[in-house]
């Protein structure tokens, strides 16, 4: 140990002299890595096969060791030695990350950006070695629409902007609707949706042709049924909470034997039983629309798991807030409204962002159930005949969009959580 | 006192009554059609009603022996529970109606005899011997052991993905800081369906076919249809595991002895070595003593016909199987990894410097200070997490993995058309599944809660 500390110790001139080898090691380490594992050109033959192996290894890490030091004088130096270069098994983690980045990074870009495919109409067109992106240009319209007729792709389009521009609403009023706003978003809002997608998109009246549900599809329809059980899952959650939470014997244990009920059975036999067993439980002459039938047992699945959360945030809360609002002569409704939930919801925003988020991750489901959505639509692509052999850009391309939606929720999640955090 | 014997009587014969109803059915059984229809529904709930009766008077018994009372009015207390069980009991009611009424136009009788009928389809991954001539009954334990088989796999690479993630990301080490996060913000925001479909159908698809494979060390080869490794070929195999049973018995009566002695009178016995000692002397009795021998199946190349090629022998790993355990241990260990970085985080630092001050080293900090203290926070989520696994595997379903949603709630259901029955004991195994990891955990939870003290 002693030895050691002495040989790194810095000594002006000789830890020159080590920085200046050590740095060339390095060079040597990363050049010969590259030679050998992306270009195939192996210059040290001649060792023995392990040896041969691990010789960049071997090298970076005899070059990290020789530029390790306390203080160098150096800022940029300083910051690489304290952050990345502090111990021997520290350098070999920093060099085997170094050498998965070359290893992974380039070929990836190269096979989606470099060398990929964007012109052209058919399959033939695609000559590059990389990703034929034309796969998805061409069947995009169908990836976001699905099977909805192309001339009213307009129906769906204006659908979206009008409930995004009613979902902004809620920052245009002053202080006095403010008020409202909850009452808004949890009962006129979903109502206001419902009626938009029903005459807009499902047509049938106002001289708008009828398109029945069997041939929505694509992203669209993720964002429907995303929306709809995103809406419709708060309020059941909440009640729920409170149901667990109440001090009556009945409603407790019913809202506890329904959570767990939810929570122990994956979402796929939900999906089965609204699609395959729960026909059997209406009368004859009762037709709910598969796709109905699917957003409600989403919405019950997903209730369950808010309502943990809330009871989180719920049993979180001091004892003093439901005293207080006792106190002051609240009855138990007005208490939860106006002392209770504000705060408890406050509580809760990340696990509540974090259960839309699996929300959002179910919907693909769906297709399970015959529901082409946007993966569903990519499997079905996959096996037109026309298109064989493109799986890899169908699927990389659905894991693209669905890491921004998700990403862009988690991030807002996050800074809502910032947001309110400051308040308390 | 009276209120208190009324109401336990009542608890006693809804008892009754339901256990009367699982084995012999109704005891209210009239034959009458206006009664089948209309009233039948409500009468299957009838221990329900008992029970809510006998817990009124047991509430009146308690509100009148002690001096508290209902919060508000008794009219107050009692009528929004009513109204609530009375909700949910129509609405069961309502679907129970239409269910006989449905099952009754389509002449398909409730119950499940259909279990021992042949199932005459073949299931292409079984553990167990199967083939189309056992019944539904086999078929359901086919697709529980593939279900579990792949919840255990996944469960144990996605804690040690996991772990090593989650301690990552508190490394000082930048570049792996930084990889770590990457791999958490990358693989948690991709729906594991895609995840799933991406590894089944793009990623292992690119394999080679049987006929290109080169070996991995010596003998394993990871083709398209599947990963072939050797296998173990016993004579008196359960000889062999009886040993071991055996074995680890004996290791775990000698760790408690010497607990006991060392609490007792002090004495430190070396129980690593003699326990790694007996634990290796009596497999090795059992190959020298009890004819238990082993050979080693390797996997060979055969010609089918001029273009097609297979493997013959050794073990396979289906592709499927691979698909789905890389997914979901790959996706679930992004959680794991949060667990286990809030636990560690949750740890107050003066832990840590009070560690570093008595001289530990970061590795012994690690392992003897933060991580006994972070499982206790660790823990229960991540029960959570291997709940979600678990759940997650009916995924299977998607790419042909036949687990117990492919096989008995797919080609099972549509082969009997018994969704109602097969549907309640497909849901009612996952609970099952879920409760016993939750008692399990919660088992494990009080026993490193206790050790803290």
């Amino acid at each position: 140990m002693i030895k050691l500390s002495k040989f790194t110790k810095v000594k002006k001139e000789n830890y020159l002299r080590n920085l200046s080898f050590g740095l060339i090691l390095i060079f040597l380490c990363i050049t010969d890595f590259i030679l050998k594992f992306s270009l195939n050109i192996n210059f040290t033959n001649f060792l023995p096969n392990i040896l041969n192996l691990f010789f960049p290894l071997i090298l970076g890490v005899i070059g990290l060791y020789l530029i390790r030091a306390e203080y160098s004088g150096i800022k940029l130096l300083d910051t690489l030695n304290k952050n990345i270069n502090t111990s021997n098994f520290n350098a070999i983690l920093t060099l085997l990350i170094i050498f998965l980045i070359i290893l992974v990074i380039p070929p990836s870009l190269d096979w989606l950006i470099i060398n990929a495919n964007f012109t052209g109409e058919t399959k033939e067109e695609c000559i590059n070695d990389g990703a034929c992106w034309t796969f998805v240009k061409v069947w995009l319209r169908r990836f976001i629409y699905g099977m909805y007729p192309d001339q009213f792709h307009w129906r769906i389009n204006t659908a979206f902007i009008v409930l995004l521009a009613l979902a902004f609403v809620g920052y245009i009023p002053g202080k006095k609707l403010k008020k409202l706003l909850p009452l808004y978003y949890v009962i006129i809002y979903p109502i206001i949706a419902f009626l938009v997608i029903y005459y807009l998109i499902s047509g049938g009246s106002f001289g708008l042709e009828w398109i029945d549900t069997g041939s929505w599809g694509g992203l669209s329809l993720t964002f429907i049924v995303a929306f709809f059980c995103l809406i419709f899952c708060f309020p059941i959650g909440v009640v729920l909470a409170l149901a667990r939470r109440s001090p009556l014997p009945t409603t407790r244990y019913i809202a506890v034997g329904f959570i767990e009920f939810w929570r122990g059975v994956p979402l796929i036999t939900v999906l089965f039983m609204a699609s395959v067993m729960f026909p059997m439980f209406l009368p004859d002459d009762l037709f709910i629309d598969k796709l109905i039938r699917v957003i409600i047992a989403i919405s019950l699945f997903e209730a369950a798991y808010v309502a943990e959360v809330v009871r989180g945030g719920l049993q979180a809360l001091p004892r003093g807030q439901y005293d207080a609002a006792k106190s002051l002569g609240m009855g138990y409704w007005k208490m939860h409204i106006f002392v209770i939930l504000p705060q408890a919801l406050k509580f809760v925003i990340p696990g509540i962002a974090n259960t839309f988020l699996a929300l959002v991750k179910d919907t693909p489901l769906i297709f399970v159930v015959g529901l082409a959505d946007f993966v569903g639509m990519i499997t079905m692509a996959k096996a037109n005949p026309q298109w064989l052999g493109f799986v890899m850009e169908g699927y990389v391309f659905a894991s693209i969009v669905f890491w921004i939606i998700c990403y862009a929720m988690s991030r807002y999640s996050y800074n809502l959580e910032e947001k309110y955090k400051t308040e308390r | 006192m009276n209120t208190k014997i009324i109401s336990y009587s009542f608890f006693a014969i809804a008892l009754l009554d339901l256990l009367y109803k699982i084995f012999f059915g109704s005891i209210f059984d009239f034959d009458n059609d206006f009664y089948y229809q209309y009233i039948k529904p409500f009468v299957t709930f009838s221990p329900f009603y008992l029970i809510a009766i006998g817990a009124v008077f047991l509430k009146e018994y308690k509100v009148r022996n002690t001096v508290e009372i209902y919060g508000t009015s008794r009219f107050n207390y009692y009528t929004p529970q009513f109204l609530v069980f009375l909700f949910t009991i129509l609405v069961f009611v309502y679907f129970i109606y239409n269910a006989q009424i449905n099952m009754d136009t389509r002449g398909i009788e409730f119950g499940f005899h259909f279990l021992k009928y042949e199932s005459s389809f073949d299931v292409n991954f079984s553990l167990i011997d199967y083939d189309g001539s056992d019944s539904y009954a086999r078929v359901y334990l086919v697709g529980l052991l593939n279900t579990l088989l792949v919840a255990f796999t996944g469960i144990i690479f996605c804690t040690i993905i996991g772990v090593i993630i989650g301690v990552s990301r508190l490394s000082p080490n930048y570049l792996i800081r930084k990889t770590a996060t990457a791999y958490v913000e990358f693989f948690r925001n991709i729906p594991l369906v895609v995840q799933i479909f991406f590894w089944y159908f793009a990623a292992l698809r690119t394999m080679p076919l049987p006929e290109n494979t080169s070996p991995i060390l010596g003998s394993i080869f990871m083709s398209i249809k599947g990963l072939y490794t050797p296998a173990f070929v016993w004579t008196n195999l359960d000889f062999f595991i009886y040993s071991i049973i055996l074995a680890s018995i004996i290791v775990i009566l000698f760790k408690i002895y010497s607990t006991k002695l060392r609490e007792n009178v002090g004495k430190h016995l070396p129980v690593l070595y003699i326990s790694v000692i007996i634990l290796l002397l009596l497999p090795i009795l059992s190959f020298l003593l009890g004819g238990v021998k082993t050979e080693i199946d390797y996997p060979i190349i055969k010609k089918l016909s001029e273009t097609s090629y297979t493997f013959e022998g050794g073990m396979r790993i289906p592709p499927e199987f691979m698909a789905l355990v890389l997914s979901l241990s790959l996706y679930t260990a992004t959680f794991v990894a949060e667990n286990v970085r809030a636990g560690i985080q949750g740890i107050n630092k003066g832990q840590k410097e009070a560690a570093a001050s008595i001289g530990l080293n970061r590795k012994q900090i690690l392992n003897l200070i933060i991580m006994p203290q972070a499982l206790r926070i660790i823990i229960p989520p991540t029960t959570n997490q291997y709940l979600n696994l678990t759940k997650n595997s009916s995924l299977a379903a998607l790419i042909a993995y036949p687990d117990l949603v492919l096989v008995f709630a797919g080609t099972a259901l549509m082969q009997t058309g018994r969704a109602i029955e097969i549907l309640m004991i497909v849901m009612f195994t996952y609970l099952s599944i879920s409760l016993f990891i939750s008692v399990l955990m919660n088992w494990y939870n009080k026993k490193i809660a206790i050790l803290e003290k």
